[in-house]
This record gives structure tokens, C-alpha cells and sequence, in this order.
């Protein structure tokens, strides 16, 4: 089957993503409610919701960084924009998403235009420098001097006196999409000892996200895609191929600031505040390490390593001491204080401790991120089941990057 | 007047003059060779062709207009191309990706913002990409990954994208060099057949005398940055200045 212009292989690469995204409020649910284990259930809107934001920012980012190798270290910026516009149009004409979106994508295009037409000047280390400086300009403007648009520390949100011109009387008062409520559930049921939360704005953001994944898909299969790679490789050859690589990138940049954009728009529509925190360079690491650890280039590795990052962000990280103490309390006491001990170290506030040591294995042993991992993991089981051809007399194949 | 017209130029590094008051002529239609010892200045002179250095003195024009001051990928698009040195290649792509990008430069110009077409859809640049590949005997090995090749696959590669543009004038810079005695002898062959069927312009720049000799309608000999004579090919064998500037040490 081909759908939408994609092959035969892109068109599965596309269901697959579809029907895990739909399905996302129940695979994130595996066990049971009040059961040890309810802790690793993610299958709550909020974190669900982050899943599908974060992962348009990182799709986006991938198709700079990933694509080209430019490695921005100021997409943050970005994602305040979109927020921030997208809290403005609620409080100038109502609180349904419909004109904050679209405005959002193209104010961070904008900006993206001149801050990539200045960044791109420069390559490698100079360039990520550039874009480093453009986003803490941005937050520290944000942060105090432009308070009156951005109402500085407080952030910015909607408040009683506000315009709102369109706003009708019978008009849901949170964000919503002509009438489709983002915090509400749709459907909540209770099967045996599970529970399974349908909400409005998952799926809002996730059929957004299934969009922006189609989007990229296309775009590394197309001519400018291959540029872009291009570009990676070897962009002197490419100045003597007869390509100015110069729009190239900045159409790359300006792409992947619409991405996140986008995600900071959808972020002010879950919960309608923006705040300059947003746009802090830790956030822009944030995108680059989700990249990098998922495996940037692939189509793939940016929804992974979203994925993984804000699970381990918000599951370990609230592990405390009374789960720990439900856990190991069937121990003798030394045993049980030692194991809780040690895993103070790994979870709760020192969550980051964790996914910083799986960082460093994956870059260590995954150079190609949790995307190579899985190929590897394939590869050998169909080694197992016999496969005759033999690798070695082949002539090494490019290393595809779809998967 | 010929395609190419190079008039006194000179480029300075630090305290070394490269290139001193060079003057070329390339007619159409013909190979011109270009031979020297090594650090003659050659490489550099095709560095000023091709936009990559601007020389302090002197003008180079293309078909009556001025290369200089003109961007690397502004010059391809007039209709030159070039064999590096050491090959340049995207190592990261396929063996057809490359020469399909070589492909679609000139197609579609310096820029095309073709981001929801699909590579794999474009007939008329796969159709062209395999036929080049089959021209230089290359097609078996399309899919491979072009970074794992070997340097002379690596030099063909390279020819087949600068030759996929049907360049007006190609520049060859030691096209054989790191070529088993085959392949140097199939290289040959392909230029000599391009030249003459397809009109192509050729400058090229070797050490290897066989190969100078079995191309070249007319022979430049550098040295020291300065042309030493210019000649036929016939004329350039038995010269006592080039015997004893440059063919003196290998034959
Ligand atoms: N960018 C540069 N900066 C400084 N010196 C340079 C530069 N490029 C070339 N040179 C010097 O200019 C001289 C001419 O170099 P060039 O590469 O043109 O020689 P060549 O004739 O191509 O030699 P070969 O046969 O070894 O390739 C050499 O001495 C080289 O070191
Ligand atoms: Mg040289």
C-alpha cells in the first residue's frame, strides 16, 4: 500500500507511527492501577501531552541539526515565541487555539529568518555560539526589558480585564478548538484494575504531531532533503556542484524554528501561561540531547529520544522515599535503608544523574542513538532466523536514513 | 579568441610568488594540458578559475566574461566544472545520490526549494544519473556508499558528476593519479570520447606523460608559476627548454 506520495516502506514507517501515537493512552498504561509498578505508568494527559509537543520540537530540530549537522544551541527561543503569541491572541480575541497556532509558526519564522540569516555566517562551533547568544538575548529581553509584552517573571496570561473581542458568552474560559476543550477527557474508562484517560488535547496535539512527522518524512525524501545531507557531508563539493548552500540552510533553520514554534504554541494551548523560562539555553540543550540520544538524522530518533527524556523526567523523578520504602520494604531493614540509599542517587531530585549516565552509554556504544540500538537488536534476530546473505561479500550499503 | 582567456596573472602567498603573469589561451573544443613540477602553481591556477582563490593581478574570462570576484557555485552554473585534486565527493551518500545531486545543480540552478517532491519520483534525473554511471562503467556500484570506495572509484565518481552537468569546460586536476594501468587506460578513452562527441573543454593538469600525450591538442608547461612554453604536443616532446625544466628529470 502507498498513501500520500510515500513507498511502500515509508507508507508502514507512517502507520506505524500513526497507530502508536493513537494508541498512546493505553500502552503507557500497562499496569495496574494501585499495583507497585502504577509509578512507570505515563499514560496521564499532562505527560502525554508533552510527548507529542516535545516531539514536533525535536522532529524540527532534526531537520537542521540531524540533516545538515548545524547544531543549534538557541531552538528555546523559539518555543517562547510561539507560546507567547499564542497567550496574546487569547487575550485579544478568545481562547480558541485556531488563530494563535498558525500565528505562532509564522512569528517564529520571523524570527528565525533573521536570526538564522545572521547565524549562518558561520559554521560549526561559531555558528552554535551564535545561536547560544540569540536565545539568551532572547530570554533576558523577555525576562525584563520587554515586561510590557511579555510581563517578565510573572509570565504571561489571561486575566479578567483582557480585550478578548470574540469571546462569546457560552465559550468554554480554557483553550479549546471551536469548542473541543483541551483539558477535558473525552473518555475515561475503568477496565478491571486499569484506567485509561482519553483527553481533548493529547489527541489535538498528537494528530498535529502525526502531521509534523508526515511533513519530515517528505522532506528527507525529497531533493532539498538531499541537499541538506548534502551539505553534511561535504558542502565545498557542493559550492562546485553549482549549489548556493547558504538558502539551503537558512530554509533548514527557518523550518525547524516553525517546528518549534509550533511547540511552544501547543505548550501555551495545554495550559494557557508562557514565561521567559521557556526560551532558557538548558531548554535548548534539552532538544539536542533528545536528538542526539534518539539518533539524529533518522527519521525516528528525535520521537524516541523526546520520548524517553520526558519519561525519565517525570516518572523518575517522582520516585520518593515512601515508593521506594513500597518497594524494597519486604527486605530485612540494613538491606532495605542500603537499596534506598543508593537509589537516592538515581531517582527523585537526581533524576538527571540517571539519564545523564544513559547518555554517556548511548553516545559511548550507540553512536547512531537508540534508533542504532533498535537496528542492531533486528539485525540479530535475523541473524537467528537464518538469514543466508552474507554480509561480509556485499558491498557495504549507505546507511539508510529512514528506520 | 578562445573559451577560456587568462591574462597576466599573479598570486602571492606570504613571501612565495604561486603565480606570476600568466597568459592562456583554451581554445574551444580542445584539451589543454597544463604540466609542471610539483609546486608549479597548477592546482592554484585552477583555484582562480574556479572561484576559490581571487588573484592579485591579471583577468580570467569564460566566454568573454569575467570569472573573478564570482561565487564557486556562480561559476559551475556558467558552465564549469571540476576534478579535485584529492577527490571530493559526498562520502556520507550513495554512489547515485552523489551524481543525482550533480544532476538536479543543474537542473534546477543554484536553489530550488523542492521539499515535497520525492527523489525517488524524479524520472528524468534517475534515468540521466544511471545513464553517466553506465558511461563510466560505474552502474554495479550505485548503491554503495561512496566514502568506502577506493581512491581511483572515488576520481571516477567524481568525473561522472562534473560530466552529468555537461559542462562547457571541464577542469581535470590529475584525473589518473592513485588509477591501476586499466583504469588509466578506460579514463583516457572516456575523455577522449567526450571531447570529441560531446564538444567538452578540457583542461587538464597530470603527471603522467602517457596520458598527456594521448589527450592533449596543446601542451602548457609551468614552472615556478610562469608559463615556460606553449605548444603542440609533438613540439613540447623535443623542446630543450621543457627536457630540461621538466621531462628531462623523468624520461
Ligand atoms: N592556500 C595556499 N596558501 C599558501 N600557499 C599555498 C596555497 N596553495 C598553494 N600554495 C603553495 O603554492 C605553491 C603551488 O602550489 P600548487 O598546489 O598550485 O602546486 P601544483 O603545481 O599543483 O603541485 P602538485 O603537482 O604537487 O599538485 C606551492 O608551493 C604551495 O605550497
Ligand atoms: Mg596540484
Amino acid at each position: 500500500m502507498r498513501l500520500l506520495g510515500l513507498s511502500r516502506k515509508d507508507t508502514r514507517f507512517l502507520l506505524i507511527v500513526i497507530f502508536l501515537t493513537m494508541a498512546t493512552p493505553i500502552l503507557l498504561q500497562p499496569f495496574p492501577e494501585g499495583s507497585g509498578l502504577a509509578t512507570f505508568n505515563a499514560g496521564y494527559p499532562d505527560l502525554m501531552q508533552r510527548f507529542a509537543i516535545f516531539g514536533i520540537f525535536a522532529i524540527g530540530f532534526n531537520i537542521l541539526f540531524g540533516l545538515t549537522g548545524y547544531l543549534s544551541f538557541g531552538h528555546a527561543a523559539f518555543l517562547g515565541v510561539g507560546s507567547y503569541t499564542v497567550v496574546w491572541m487569547y487575550k485579544l480575541l478568545d481562547y480558541n487555539v485556531v488563530y494563535g497556532l498558525p500565528l505562532a509558526v509564522a512569528v517564529s519564522a520571523v524570527f528565525a529568518v533573521v536570526i538564522g540569516y545572521v547565524s549562518l555566517r558561520r559554521s560549526g562551533i561559531y555558528f552554535s555560539i551564535l545561536t547560544l547568544a540569540f536565545a539568551q538575548m532572547s530570554y533576558n529581553l523577555a525576562y525584563s526589558v520587554l515586561t510590557p509584552l511579555t510581563n517578565g517573571e510573572t509570565g504571561l496570561q489571561v486575566y479578567g480585564n483582557d480585550p478578548q473581542v470574540l469571546l462569546g458568552a457560552t465559550e468554554a474560559n480554557s483553550p479549546h478548538f471551536f469548542g473541543w476543550v483541551m483539558n477535558d477527557n473525552f473518555w475515561e474508562p475503568v477496565i478491571g484494575g486499569w484506567k485509561f484517560t482519553f483527553n481533548n488535547g493529547y489527541y489535538f496535539t498528537a494528530i498535529i504531531a502525526i502531521i509534523a512527522f508526515y511533513v519530515s518524512l517528505r522532506i528527507f525524501r525529497s531533493p532539498f532533503g538531499l541537499m541538506l545531507r548534502a551539505i553534511k557531508t561535504n558542502q565545498t563539493r557542493l559550492n562546485y556542484t553549482g549549489i548556493n548552500t547558504r538558502p539551503y540552510t537558512l530554509a533548514a533553520f527557518v523550518i525547524s524554528g516553525m517546528y518549534a514554534g509550533l511547540a511552544g504554541g501547543l505548550m501555551a494551548a495545554m495550559d494557557p501561561l508562557a514565561g521567559a523560562e521557556r526560551m532558557q539555553w538548558t531548554a535548548s540543550g534539552e532538544v539536542v540531547l533528545m536528538t542526539i540520544l534518539g539518533g539524529a538524522g533518522t527519521l525516528m530518533g528525535p520521537i524516541l529520544g523526546a520520548g524517553f527524556i520526558k519519561y525519565f523526567e517525570n516518572i523518575f523523578s517522582k520516585i520518593n522515599d515512601s515508593v521506594l520504602h513500597g518497594w524494597f520494604g519486604f527486605l530485612p531493614d540494613g538491606l532495605e535503608d542500603f537499596l534506598i540509599g543508593v537509589s537516592h542517587f538515581f531517582v527523585g531530585k537526581s533524576w538527571h544523574l540517571t539519564l545523564g549516565l544513559l547518555f554517556m552509554l548511548v553516545v559511548v556504544f550507540l553512536p547512531g542513538g537508540l534508533v542504532e540500538g533498535g537496528q542492531r537488536i533486528a539485525a540479530m534476530f535475523r541473524k537467528k532466523s537464518g538469514g543466508k546473505d552474507d554480509a561480509a561479500h556485499q558491498p557495504k550499503p549507505a546507511p539508510h536514513v529512514a528506520e | 579568441m578562445g573559451i577560456l582567456e587568462v591574462k597576466g596573472v599573479g598570486k602571492r602567498f606570504g613571501g612565495l610568488q604561486a603565480l606570476s603573469d600568466v597568459n592562456l589561451s583554451v581554445a574551444e573544443h580542445s584539451v589543454h594540458a597544463i604540466i609542471g613540477p610539483n609546486g608549479a602553481g597548477k592546482s592554484t591556477l585552477l583555484n582562480v578559475f574556479v572561484g576559490k582563490l581571487i588573484p592579485d593581478t591579471g583577468s580570467v574570462m569564460f566566454n568573454g566574461q569575467s570569472v573573478l570576484g564570482r561565487k564557486p557555485h556562480e561559476i559551475n552554473q556558467m558552465g564549469i566544472s571540476r576534478v579535485f585534486q584529492t577527490p571530493e565527493i559526498f562520502g556520507d551518500l550513495t554512489v547515485m545520490e552523489n551524481v543525482m545531486i550533480s544532476c538536479f545543480a543543474k537542473r534546477d540552478g543554484a536553489f530550488r526549494l523542492h521539499a515535497f517532491r520525492t527523489v525517488a519520483h524524479e524520472a528524468d534525473i534517475v534515468e540521466h544519473a544511471e545513464q553517466v554511471l553506465e558511461d563510466v562503467n560505474m552502474l554495479d556500484k550505485r548503491n554503495m556508499h561512496a566514502a568506502s570506495m577506493s581512491r581511483g572509484d572515488k576520481r571516477r565518481l567524481e568525473m561522472a558528476m562534473c560530466l552529468s552537468q555537461d559542462p562547457q569546460l571541464l577542469l581535470l586536476d590529475e584525473p589518473t593519479a592513485g588509477m591501476a594501468r586499466a583504469d588509466t587506460n578506460n579514463t583516457i578513452a572516456l575523455l577522449k570520447e567526450i571531447n570529441q562527441k560531446r564538444d567538452i573543454t578540457m583542461v587538464i593538469i597530470e603527471h603522467d606523460m602517457h596520458v598527456v600525450f594521448s589527450l592533449a591538442d596543446r601542451i602548457t608547461v609551468l614552472a615556478q608559476g610562469t608559463p615556460l612554453v606553449e605548444d603542440t604536443p609533438e613540439r613540447i616532446k623535443g623542446h630543450p627548454k621543457v627536457k630540461e625544466a621538466y621531462l628531462g628529470e623523468s624520461a
